[in-house]
């Protein structure tokens, strides 16, 4: 899925989302004066950093392509996603692990983009939104969002549509849940397996159900 | 974050060395470590990223037991299918922890060392013994409904978070590990965690360097397995209270409780006590209790979720 909407005038919309967000952001930055000349003082009695911070070499294969960034050792995936890639589908929640608004999949397994550095992911295959589906020729699991209505702002959805495909396939794989009667036994696709398995996406607008819905029906479960 | 230099070790050994100069850190799934470097409450100069040392293995023990590799994912080791058969408390544990991203990268050593979730530890706005030693504990006083009961200490009253321990504990697991010296030793679950006492800094026995290889679980006890957990969610939430149980059919067994302490808190004399039920188990096993107004529901609670574990293995 890309910022800026196709079918339209592409001069029209020079002005990306991000863009926008990122000027609404200067603007709150200057209606908070104090807190930055203090954040300025701060930064003034601070010891000047003797060398600059660390960089290293990564290579990633990012949707099927080969990716090498030199990147400071502190940027996470989900920012070497975001800023050096310009991959600005996967989003930044609150980077903390906490709403799974950045989950990609790495290697085929969904993980947090914002709790891993970009340098453990050496030689690493990842996924994001961009990857599983485009515009024109939709992934199944995006197609059953649309029509279930399973969001609302969508600041979630491309982790929520990354962290479902990836729950069909642990399913399929046979890795257990906290729901199930017995841990011994095949999970199966219901409602209550869905619900536990998407527990780390946070919606605020709370669409779940209607998640909830597009999975099964993407896995072929009536619903 | 804090800027930090960067390495993949190639060996064990060479890890332990390299780990054990000042300001050092293992790296494995970093989903802690990641997280509090961020809020500079970990602020290492060096990172040791032991990914590739090739401790990703689930084996079988000469003694019928398993040797689960110290970088085996949470999703791996709850999916194995050697231990949904025959240590499904543990299974049960780990899919009762976090969220499938988290698991999906969090590590079996790095889940034993996972900081508290103490509110105060994460805000460095707040005194905290544990984050910075000496400046004393806003917790105490504070808002403590989730911290812990019993094992704490007048510096600490933080506790241990994780639910997958708390399982290796019924299990009597042991922590194998490595020093810089080439050094190996094995350290039974007991003793693996710290009481806060007057170091709440130290979580674990672990010396600088030291790197863990692999958690060793003897062979099947049978019986019944359980993880009951009780949140303020019915998913990805720390315990308030967790229970770990095997019980057998003549009603004896194990018990270990979650959320309550600095560690996995198991009482043998106390889980002696189970055919006797839920009540004569708790008290024994929360002699001496120290709960705050806050959380003194803790305790009840602990009862009921074990009498409950115990109805549903007679049923």
């Amino acid at each position: 899925m890309k910022e800026t909407m196709p079918k339209t005038d592409p001069g029209a919309l020079s002005m990306s989302r991000r863009g926008v967000l990122a000027g609404g952001a200067a603007t709150a930055a200057m209606t908070s004066a104090p807190a930055a000349i203090a954040q300025e003082a701060a930064r003034a009695t601070a010891p000047a950093p003797s060398q600059p911070a660390p960089t290293m070499p990564v290579s990633l294969e990012v949707n099927g392509k080969r990716q090498n960034l030199t990147l400071d050792t502190r940027t996470t995936l989900l920012d070497a996603l975001r800023e050096h890639l310009h991959l600005t589908g996967t989003k930044k929640g609150c980077d903390h692990g906490q709403c799974g608004a950045c989950t990609v999949m790495v290697n085929g397994v969904r993980i947090n983009s914002c709790l891993s550095l970009a340098v453990q992911h050496q030689g690493d295959k990842v996924t994001t939104i961009e990857g599983l589906g485009t515009p024109d020729k939709l992934h199944p699991m995006q197609a059953a969002f649309v029509k279930h209505d399973g969001y609302q702002c969508g600041y979630c959805t491309p982790g929520q549509i990354c962290s479902a495909v990836a729950v069909l396939d642990e399913i399929k794989r046979g890795v257990p849940s906290h729901v199930q009667a017995d841990v011994s036994a095949r999970p199966q696709v219901t409602n209550m397996e869905l619900r536990e398995r998407m527990s780390g996406n946070i919606c605020r607008c709370g669409a779940y159900s209607n998640i909830a819905e597009a999975m099964e029906e993407v896995a072929g479960v009536r619903a | 974050m804090k800027a930090f230099t960067y390495e993949r070790a190639k060996d064990a050994q060479g890890a332990a060395r390299a780990a054990a100069q000042p300001g050092a850190k293992f790296l494995a799934g970093g989903t802690n470590l990641l997280d509090l470097m961020k809020i500079e409450v970990e602020t290492p100069a060096h990172l040791v990223d032991v990914q590739d040392l090739g401790f990703d293995k689930i084996e079988e023990t000469r003694e019928g037991g398993l040797r689960i590799g110290a970088l085996v994912t949470n999703t791996d080791l709850a999916a194995d299918a050697r231990v949904r058969r025959d240590y499904s408390v543990l299974t049960r544990a780990i899919v009762a922890g976090a969220s499938g991203q988290l698991r999906n990268k969090a590590s079996t050593a790095g889940n034993l060392l996972q900081r508290t979730r103490c509110p105060y530890f994460y805000d460095t706005n707040m005194a905290c013994n544990k984050r910075k030693p000496g400046s004393g504990c806003a917790a105490i006083g504070g808002y403590s409904r989730q911290l812990g009961v019993i094992g704490v200490s007048d510096k600490c009253i933080a506790t241990f978070p994780g639910d997958m321990a708390v399982a290796m504990r019924v299990l009597d697991a042991y922590v194998e590990t490595i020093d810089a010296g080439g050094q190996r030793r094995a350290i039974p679950i007991a003793d693996f965690h710290r009481l806060w006492g007057d170091h709440p800094e130290q979580d674990t026995v672990l010396k600088p360097g030291e790197l863990i290889t692999a958690v060793t679980l003897p062979k099947p006890i049978g019986g019944k397995h359980f993880y009951e957990k009780v949140r303020d969610r019915a998913s990805y939430a720390y315990a308030l209270v967790s229970v770990a149980a095997v019980i057998q059919p003549d009603g004896t067994g194990r018990v270990a409780f979650g959320g309550v302490a600095p560690r996995p808190w198991r009482v043998e004399a106390a889980e002696a006590l189970l055919p006797q039920g839920a009540a004569a188990v708790t008290a024994r096993a929360f002699q001496g209790a120290t709960p705050t107004k806050d959380n003194a529901f803790k305790l009840p609670l602990a009862t009921r979720a074990l009498a409950s574990v115990i109805a549903q293995s007679k049923a």
